[in-house]
């Protein structure tokens, strides 16, 4: 169990984010979700963003996720400017550096396994021979190696999960940006993808995990909590290590 | 670009997915197609049978051959000129024709007198009325493209001589004679019996205009003893060098006005006329037919594009998180737009192939009752309907494909 509550040393930052804002209008009214967030994210780190819904959150994740740009504010991603580039751009960033893990899951319903693992690397232009081994090795990292021709109604939620990962794996992205990844699992089913993000993050990976659930956020070694669109606390290390509780 | 060909590989696949899991839905929109193209196509092979036809009838006419006649192929105005023109008399042909051999370098052949006239016709108990009978000599063959299955055209011996002999059309044959072998038999017109003794290749006949099938020829000799009352006649002359007809023309014009012995300062009392002249006439009239006829079968095509149009609006709108995870995944506008043109494309291409099919049964079938219904398929036609079925594809699915490539990605994932 060393190894598992072990904190691995960051390495060089790879989202950089500072002052950003974001505002919508909706209707008559302009909704201002982010305020002035300022973040830094480095290689390896394991990071959890935390907050009651109306905080930024999902705007936040959305951000970092190259969905979307900020109002204003500066974003770098790998020393990039994300800010200003435009839709194709985001696209080759999101392709090749972002691995999505989503609360539904999102994988598409008429393919295999491997058809939805492949279908980063065919976005990234990579040969059919090598698509295939590819996605093939990752399901089988993930523990899917004898479903690989099965469809998601074939599959538990478990495992359609890991499906997912294995998705977002599959390019070797910079970050894995998970959003409420076992909001659709049972307990012990989610303690298990919750397992494998350990793994993965022992293995190297950066893990940005987008919960409002305390329990989910305590494999993270660093907790970040939003409230009405500012950076309420970022405190490095495990939450439980925090007396004080947060508010949801 | 490879990159592209993958995204392109993928497209397919998720178009034929696509179709498949939506099997009846697929099949309702691409039967807007199918008729569509049904309808397109068919028009089309009438267009060309009508187009064929047309041709067919002007080559009866030759194209290395002008006609003297009294009144011009083409309509006129005022045609109270041309009333009181002294008719083309059968003799000018002999007239020419010494005249031909006299010029040198002539770009004129032989003249060949020809008169006509409307009779029945009967064997046994059979009869054909309203047949054209043509008096003419044994020169016709030279100035036409007329050609015997069974037996032969009369010779110059019986030309000149104006024996009793005929040569039948091919649909006179048949009528006259639907189990025996006509050669040798003899017909009987206006109450005089002619020897059968050629019968023509069939030709097939178009609209009712000219047509071999229903005519019957023989010796003028013969024609002038029996029918030459009321006939009208005129004078056909084979020229040499068909790229050369204007030249041809002048000399017959030349020699016309001497036959005619006209006066300088008069005008010509007769015309000269070509195929060339009927084609402009009735080009006119088959273009017509054309435009619109396919207009109108080109709406039906429209209809089952709108259709397209709006299964693949409903498909967008199904998709949209769909759409949004794949923008997730690194799908570019490009590759999002590029997908569902592909769907709605393959759904129109797979229409218009089976409605190709379609139409060429129907074509065959066609072909096999009514054998004089003039429609005609052709590679080009086939070509043309893959074609228009592609881009009725791409265009229908422009509009929905471009909206879900322009999809806001965050908006798209939320979408349920």
């Amino acid at each position: 169990m060393e190894t598992r509550n072990s904190i691995r040393p960051p390495g060089p930052v790879v989202i950089d984010i500072e002052n950003i804002t974001k505002e919508y209008v909706m209707g008559e009214e302009v909704v201002r979700a982010l305020r002035g967030v300022s973040l830094q994210i480095r290689r390896n780190e394991y990071l959890a963003i935390m907050g009651p819904s109306g905080s930024g959150k999902s705007t936040l994740m959305n951000m970092l996720g190259c969905l979307d740009t900020p109002s204003a504010g500066r974003y770098e991603f790998n020393g990039k400017n994300v800010a200003e580039m435009d839709d194709d751009e985001l696209a080759a960033v999101r392709n090749r550096e972002i691995g999505f893990v989503f609360q539904t899951f999102n994988l598409l319903p008429r393919s295999t396994s491997l058809r939805n693992v492949e279908l980063p690397l065919i976005y990234a232009g990579i040969n059919p021979d090598r698509r295939v081994e590819r996605a093939a090795q990752v399901l089988a990292d993930v523990g899917l190696g004898d479903r690989i021709h099965h469809k998601p109604n074939e599959l538990s939620g478990g495992q359609r999960q890991r499906v997912a990962i294995a998705r977002a794996l599959v390019n070797g992205p910079s970050i894995i940006l998970a959003d409420e990844p076992t909001g659709n699992l049972d307990s012990k089913t989610g303690e298990e993808i919750m397992e494998l993000f350990e793994n993965l993050y022992q293995h190297g990976n950066t893990i940005i995990l987008v919960t409002h659930e305390r329990d989910i956020a305590a494999h993270a070694r660093r907790t970040v909590h939003l409230r009405d669109g500012l950076i309420e606390m970022d405190h490095v290390g495990f939450i439980a290590e925090l007396d004080m509780p947060l508010a949801r | 670009m490879k990159r592209f060909l993958y995204e392109l590989g993928e497209s397919w696949k998720i178009a034929a997915a696509q179709m498949r899991s939506n099997l009846t839905r697929s099949t309702l929109t691409a039967l807007g197609v199918i008729i569509g193209i049904i309808a397109v196509t068919l028009m089309g092979t009438a267009v060309n049978g009508i187009s064929i036809g047309f041709d067919k009838s002007m080559a009866v006419l030759g194209d290395d051959v002008l006609y003297v006649t009294q009144w011009p192929w083409k309509p006129v105005d005022d045609w109270w000129n041309y009333r009181d023109r002294k008719k083309i008399k059968t003799e000018y042909a002999e007239t020419l024709n010494r005249m031909i051999a006299a010029t040198p370098n002539s770009n004129l052949v032989v003249a060949v007198p020809t008169s006509n006239f409307m009779r029945s016709i009967k064997y046994g108990g059979n009869q054909v009325n309203n047949v054209f009978v043509l008096g003419t000599t044994s020169d016709f063959i030279i100035t036409s493209t007329i050609d015997c299955t069974a037996g032969r055209f009369f010779n110059e011996l019986e030309s000149r001589d104006g024996a009793n002999v005929v040569v039948i059309g091919y649909d006179v044959a048949d009528a006259l004679f639907p189990s025996e072998n006509p050669i040798d038999k003899s017909v009987l017109i206006n109450g005089q019996l002619f020897k059968v003794i050629g019968v023509n290749t069939r030709q097939g006949t178009f609209l009712g205009l000219f047509s071999w099938d229903s005519m019957v020829a023989m010796p003028l000799g013969a024609f002038n003893k029996y029918f030459s009352a009321k006939s009208e006649s005129d004078v056909r002359v084979k020229v040499k060098d068909k790229t050369r007809l204007a030249d041809a023309k002048d000399e017959l014009i030349g020699l016309m006005r001497r036959v005619r012995g006209l006066p300088p300062e008069k005008k010509d009392d007769f015309s000269i006329n070509e195929q060339q002249a009927f084609k402009s006439t009735l080009d006119p009239v088959k273009n017509s037919i054309a435009i619109a006829g396919l207009f109108i079968t080109g709406l039906s095509l429209f209809v089952g594009a709108i259709g397209i149009m709006n299964i693949t609006f409903v498909s967008v709108k199904e998709r949209t998180k769909e759409i949004g995870t794949r923008k997730a995944l690194g799908a570019r506008r490009r590759t999002i737009l590029l997908q569902f043109l592909i769907e709605s494309t393959a759904l129109c291409l797979l229409g218009g192939f089976i409605g190709l099919v379609l139409a060429f049964l129907m074509c065959f079938l066609i072909g096999k009752a009514a054998p004089s219904f003039p429609i005609h398929f052709s590679l080009g036609l086939v070509m043309a309907s893959v074609i228009v079925s592609a881009m009725t594809g791409l265009v229908s699915g422009f509009a929905p494909a471009w909206s879900a490539s322009r999809l806001d990605p965050v908006a798209a994932l939320r979408y349920e």
